[in-house]
C-alpha cells in the first residue's frame, strides 16, 4: 500500500465516524485492548542526534583527526566492545544510565541507520522518518497507520504523544493520537463552581459531540475536544503516578513517567511519543565539558532510561515494552570551525526493553575521508547508511506489534540479521 | 496586474509538488479534512443548517449587519479582531477604504500605543517591580499581545507575527548566547525606548511590514539575532558554517524543491564573515549589536549556483577581493528575493495565513500574486492589497484555524479586558502551543489542524474559562437587559458578543439546556452571574469559535 494524497484524504472520513463517532464503547475497548499489554514508546532525539558523539569508533584515528577538538578521548568512552567488523566501539560517558541498560542485556544498538540519499533538512527528514516515505511525505504516519488497523472502535488513548503537537507519525488515515504534554495539566475549568461546573462540563461535552458533516474542518475541531473531553479522567488517572524510581525533574524524564504511569494504571495506550531536542549542534557542541549541550543531553537521555527502565522492572512492565531511539539524521563527520557539526546522512538507532536482544548491530563506518571509502557519502564527509531505518520499523512491527509491516510499510523492508526483538 | 476577477478557481489540481514544505503540509492535511466530509455528507445525517441566531447582530452601532460582515471578516485575518467600535468605524469608510486604511497605517500613532500600557481603559500587564519590555522577555510577550489588542495598525501587528512565523528565530538560543537581558533587546527591543538605540528582530519586522521583501531579507540576514540563531557568527573561510546558507534558500525564500546540496556549501560561502559587533560603552547601558561584515575571514573565490544569481542568468558569484566581498551575499539575496518560485512560495504563504486553509489556492491566483510581488519590486504591500480585494478573501471566511495568540487576542477583545491581564494569558499560550519569539524551530508553528490536539484544545478551552470567570461581573451588566428568557440571553447577549457563526441547532440546543439547568430561568443576578460568564465560555470553547 503506498500512501498517497488521495488516500489519506478519502481516509480521513472515518477519522470521525470511527474514532470520535464511538464514545459510549470506549471503557469495554480499553480493557479489551488492555488484554495485550504490549507497547512501543518512541523516543525521538530532535535536531538531528551526532551518532559519532553516542556510539563511538574510539579506535578510528580518523575520528580524532576529523574532530580535534570535539571527539571524546578513547579513555573516556563506555565500551561496549566490538561489532561484526571488529571495530571497538563506546558509549558517550555522560551514558552511564544507558550503560547500566546495556549491561543487563536490554539495549540494542542499531549503526549506519538512515536510507538513501538522505535528506539534510530537518523538516523533510522528519516527514520522511514519520512518513517512512522517502518520495512521498504528504501521506499518513507508520505509526498512524498502525493504529488505523487496531480492531474498531479504536481507543482514543490507543496512541499518546507526550508533546504539544501530534507529531506526523502518530497521525493516521483514520486515527490520529492526542497530545497530553503533562496529565496534571489535562483537566477542565469552568469559570463557575460546584454543580455549576459540573453544568458546564456537560454542556461543553454535548456541544464538542456536535459533528457538523457539512464543515469537516469544524468537524476535526470539535471532534478533538470531544477526544479531549472523553479522555480527561482516564488521563487524571495517571497524573497521581509517582513511580518506583526518582525522575529527574526534566521534560524528558516527567514525559517518560507519565508513560510509566499510563503502563501502570492500565490505560491500554498502544504507541507513546516521547521527545527530546536539542540535538541541532550546529556550534559549541559541548561534547566533552561537563555542562556543554552535547553532553548533558547525553546525561539526560541515559539517566532518564534509566529510571524508566528501572521503573518498568519495578513494576513487572518491562517485557511489555519496547522503546525505539531515533534522529531524523546524523551529522557531518568533520567538525566545522564553531566546535560544532553540520547536517549528515547516516544515524544510530536504538532499541530498548525486556524483550530486547541486547547488542550491536550493523557495522561502523571507516571514517576515512577517501572519496572512495564505500561506508561514507557525500564525498567522505558523511556516514552512508547500512541499514534502512524502515527494516528496523519493520522488525518492531512484525516482531513486537504483532502487525504486517510490509503493509504497513508499502514494501517489503524485513531484514533478518536485524534480530533484537 | 491581473484582474482578480478573472481568478475564479478555487481548488488547485492535485499534482501538488512532492517535495511540499510545512506550510504545504498544514494546508493539505487541513484540505485532505474538508475534502473527506464529501462522502460522508452525502452517506446523510447532514445537520440542517437552521440559525436559531438569525438576529444575532451588534446592538451597539447603526451600521447593517451587512455592512458589519465583511469588516468583521477582514478584522479577523488582518487583524486581531475589532471591537465593535473598530468594525463600526471601518465599516463607514466602505470594504475598499477599508482595506486601503489598514494597509497605508500611522506608523507614529501605532508607536504612540504604548504610552497607554498600565493605563486605565486597556487591558493590563503585570509586573514584579518595573514594566521592562524591552529587556524582559515575559514583558515583551505581554507587551506584544497588548500591542495586538490595542493598536491602532493591527495589520502591522499581524504582519510582524506572519514574519516572526517565517524567520522563525527563538529567544533560548539568543539569549545564551548575549545574555537573557541582551536577548530580548535582540528579539524586540524598540530603538527610541532602548539606551543603546538597539533594533530587536520583531521591531524590524514592524518597521519593514508592508514594504519590501529584498530589504526585509537583507536586514534579517544582517539582524544579529539571525547571526546567532542560525549561526552566521561562527561562519569562516576556513570553517564555512552551513545553518544560514542552507535555511535562508529551503525556508525564507523559494523552499526545498529549487536548490541542490552543493548550493547550499556554496550559500555558506558566500555568507562568511557576516557577523555583528558591539558598539557603544558596555560599562552601561548605552551599547548595542550590530552588523559588521569581517573581511578577514571572507571566502573570496568564486560560488557557483544551479540557479540564476544575476538578470542576464549568470550563475556565479565572482571571485572579488575580500574588502568587497559583503556585495557576494547582497547579490545572493537579491537573487532569492526576486526569484519566480520565492514569489509564488510567499503567495502561498499568505494564501494560508489570510485567506483559506480548508482550500488550496489556484495557481491563476498565486500566479497573480507572485506577478504583482515581481512587478512592485517585492513590496509587500500591494501583494496584500491583491489578496484583501480578492474574491477568494472575501468568500473565505471561517475557513482559517486560529493560531493560539489569534484565539487569544480576539477573545480579550471580544469578551472583555477591564480588569484582565495579558500576563494570565501566557502560559495558556505555552499550553496552546505557542509562545511568542519561541518558534518551535526555524520553519515555524506547525499551522491548521496541527494547532488542535486534544491538550491544546483542552487549553483553548481553559483559557476561555479562566477570561469568561474573570469578566463575570462585566458579562452579567452587560447580560442584563437579555435577561427575560434563555433565548434572549444567549442571541441578543452572547451570540452577539462574539463575531462568530450562528452555531447550529445542536449547539445552540445545547447552550439552552445548559442556561436552564439548575432550576427555572427566572433571570435572576445569580443566574444571570452564572450563565452570562458560562455561555461565553462554551461558545468561545466551541469548536466554530477556533476559525477566523
Amino acid at each position: 500500500m503506498k500512501s498517497t494524497r488521495r488516500d489519506f484524504i478519502r481516509g480521513g472520513v472515518s477519522a470521525f465516524t470511527v474514532t470520535f463517532a464511538a464514545p459510549a464503547f470506549l471503557s469495554d475497548l480499553a480493557r479489551a485492548q488492555g488484554a495485550n499489554r504490549r507497547n512501543l514508546v518512541i523516543l525521538y532525539l530532535s535536531g538531528g542526534n551526532d551518532a559519532l558523539s553516542t556510539l563511538i569508533p574510539y579506535t578510528d584515528s580518523f575520528y580524532y583527526s576529523r574532530r580535534p577538538t570535539i571527539a571524546v578521548p578513547a579513555g573516556s568512552v563506555l565500551q561496549v566492545g566490538t561489532d561484526g567488523s571488529g571495530k571497538a566501539l563506546g558509549l558517550h560517558p555522560r551514558l552511564t544510565g544507558l550503560k547500566q541498560i546495556w549491561d543487563q542485556g536490554h539495549l540494542a544498538l542499531i549503526q549506519r541507520t538512515g536510507y538513501n540519499n538522505s535528506s539534510r533538512s530537518h523538516f523533510l527528514g522528519t516527514d520522511i522518518w514519520g512518513t517512512a516515505n522517502i518520495t512521498n511525505t504528504t501521506g499518513s504516519g507508520w505509526l498512524g497507520r498502525y493504529l488505523d488497523q487496531l480492531p474498531s472502535p479504536i481507543d482514543p488513548l490507543a496512541g499518546w504523544a507526550t508533546v504539544g503537537t501530534v507529531p506526523h507519525a502518530l497521525i493516521g488515515n483514520f486515527v490520529t493520537a492526542p497530545s497530553i504534554p503533562s496529565p496534571s495539566g489535562y483537566a477542565f475549568q469552568s469559570p463557575n463552581t460546584g454543580t455549576e461546573a459540573t453544568y458546564s462540563r456537560t454542556a461543553m461535552t454535548s456541544i464538542a459531540s456536535h459533528l457538523p458533516t457539512d464543515r469537516p474542518q469544524v468537524a476535526f475541531v470539535a471532534g478533538t475536544a470531544q477526544a479531549a473531553m472523553g479522555t480527561l479522567d482516564k488521563v487524571n488517572s495517571v497524573a497521581t503516578y509517582t513511580g518506583t524510581t526518582t525522575y529527574a525533574n526534566n521534560g524528558l524524564a516527567q514525559a517518560l513517567k507519565a508513560v510509566a504511569g499510563a503502563m501502570v494504571r492500565g490505560i491500554g495506550t498502544k504507541v507513546f511519543w516521547v521527545q527530546t531536542g536539542g540535538f541541532d549542534t550546529h556550534a559549541g557542541q559541548g561534547v566533552n565539558q561537563a555542562n556543554g549541550t552535547y553532553a548533558t543531553n547525553m546525561a539526560t537521555v541515559g539517566d532518564s532510561l534509566l529510571s524508566f527502565h528501572n521503573d518498568l522492572q519495578n513494576q513487572g512492565l518491562l517485557g511489555d515494552t519496547c522503546v525505539l531511539l531515533f534522529s531524523e539524521f546524523g551529522r557531518r563527520i568533520t567538525e566545522n570551525g564553531s566546535a560544532g557539526t553540520d547536517h549528515g546522512a547516516g544515524g544510530v538507532m536504538m532499541a530498548m526493553g525486556g524483550a530486547v536482544q541486547g547488542g550491536l548491530y550493523g557495522t561502523a563506518a571507516s571514517l576515512n575521508p577517501d572519496p572512495a571509502n564505500p561506508t561514507l557519502e557525500n564525498n567522505g564527509g558523511d556516514v552512508r547508511f547500512e541499514t534502512d531505518f524502515r527494516s528496523v520499523y519493520a522488525r518492531v512491527i512484525d516482531n513486537w506489534l504483532g502487525a504486517n509491516s510490509a503493509t504497513l510499510l508499502g514494501g517489503d523492508f524485513r531484514k533478518s540479521s536485524l534480530s533484537f526483538i | 496586474m491581473n484582474s482578480p476577477s478573472t481568478l475564479t478557481e478555487t481548488v488547485s489540481s492535485p499534482t501538488v509538488d512532492p517535495m511540499v514544505d510545512r506550510e504545504g503540509l498544514a494546508l493539505r492535511r487541513a484540505a485532505a479534512v474538508i475534502a473527506a466530509a464529501v462522502p460522508a455528507a452525502c452517506g446523510g445525517g447532514v445537520e440542517s443548517p437552521t440559525s436559531p441566531s438569525s438576529s444575532s447582530t451588534s446592538t451597539s452601532t447603526a451600521v447593517s449587519a451587512v455592512a458589519r460582515a465583511p469588516i468583521e471578516h477582514l478584522l479577523r485575518r488582518a487583524g486581531f479582531s475589532g471591537s465593535p467600535d473598530e468594525v463600526t468605524s471601518f465599516a463607514r469608510m466602505g470594504y475598499t477604504a477599508a482595506v486601503d486604511a489598514l494597509l497605508n497605517y500611522d506608523v507614529v500613532a501605532a508607536q504612540a500605543i504604548d504610552s497607554s500600557i498600565r493605563t486605565p481603559g486597556y487591558v493590563g500587564v503585570i509586573a514584579t517591580r518595573e514594566f521592562t519590555p524591552n529587556t524582559t522577555i515575559g514583558d515583551a510577550r505581554q507587551r506584544w499581545l497588548f500591542r495586538m489588542v490595542h493598536s491602532p495598525a493591527p495589520l502591522q501587528e499581524k504582519m510582524a507575527m506572519f514574519w516572526h512565523n517565517h524567520f522563525a528565530t527563538g529567544y533560548n538560543k539568543v539569549a545564551g548566547v548575549v545574555g537573557a537581558s541582551d536577548g530580548a533587546r535582540l528579539m524586540d527591543a524598540r530603538p527610541s525606548q532602548d539606551p543603546g538605540g538597539q533594533l530587536g528582530q520583531i521591531e524590524l519586522f514592524r518597521q519593514k511590514a508592508v514594504g519590501s521583501f529584498t530589504d526585509l531579507l537583507t536586514e534579517v540576514s544582517k539582524h544579529p539575532s539571525m547571526a546567532i540563531w542560525l549561526d552566521g557568527r561562527l561562519n569562516t573561510r576556513t570553517s564555512p558554517q552551513e545553518n544560514f546558507g542552507r535555511e535562508i534558500m529551503e525556508l525564507f525564500t523559494f523552499g526545498v524543491a529549487n536548490y541542490v546540496e552543493a548550493d547550499v556549501y556554496a550559500a555558506a560561502r558566500v555568507f562568511t564573515g557576516w557577523n555583528y559587533a558591539i558598539t557603544g560603552d558596555r560599562t552601561t547601558t548605552n551599547y548595542s549589536y550590530n552588523f559588521v561584515f569581517n573581511s578577514g575571514v571572507h571566502e573570496t573565490t568564486a560560488k557557483t549556483f544551479s540557479f540564476p544569481i544575476y538578470a542576464n542568468g549568470d550563475k556565479t558569484i565572482p571571485a572579488r577581493a575580500a574588502t568587497a566581498g559583503l556585495q557576494d551575499g547582497i547579490d545572493l539575496i537579491n537573487a532569492l528575493a526576486t526569484h519566480p518560485e520565492t514569489a509564488k512560495r510567499l503567495a502561498r504563504k499568505l494564501w494560508t495565513f489570510f485567506v483559506s486553509e480548508t482550500r488550496e489556492p489556484s495557481t491563476a491566483w498565486v500566479d497573480s500574486l507572485a506577478a504583482t510581488y515581481l512587478s512592485n519590486g517585492t513590496q509587500m504591500r500591494p501583494v496584500l492589497r491583491a489578496l484583501f480585494l480578492s474574491p477568494e478573501f472575501t468568500e473565505s471566511q471561517y475557513q482559517r484555524y486560529a493560531w493560539p495568540v489569534e484565539f487569544v487576542v480576539r477573545s480579550i477583545k471580544e469578551i472583555g479586558y477591564l480588569g484582565y491581564s495579558v500576563n494570565d494569558s501566557l502560559t495558556p499560550l505555552v499550553n496552546m502551543g505557542q509562545t511568542l519569539y519561541e518558534p518551535p524551530d526555524v520553519s515555524g508553528w506547525d499551522l491548521g489542524t496541527w494547532w488542535f490536539s486534544t491538550g491544546g484544545m483542552l487549553a483553548r478551552m481553559n483559557f476561555a474559562a479562566a477570561l469568561a470567570g474573570n469578566q463575570k461581573f462585566a458579562l452579567r451588566d452587560a447580560a442584563t437587559a437579555s435577561r427575560t428568557t434563555p433565548d434572549l440571553l444567549i442571541t441578543n447577549f452572547a451570540l452577539a458578543r462574539l463575531t462568530m457563526k450562528a452555531p447550529d441547532t445542536a449547539v445552540y440546543d445545547a447552550l439552552k439546556t445548559y442556561v436552564n439547568a439548575g432550576g427555572t430561568w427566572t433571570g435572576s443576578d445569580t443566574q444571570l452571574t452564572n450563565k452570562a460568564g458560562g455561555l461565553i465560555h462554551l461558545l468561545a470553547g466551541s469548536a466554530d469559535y477556533q476559525f477566523v
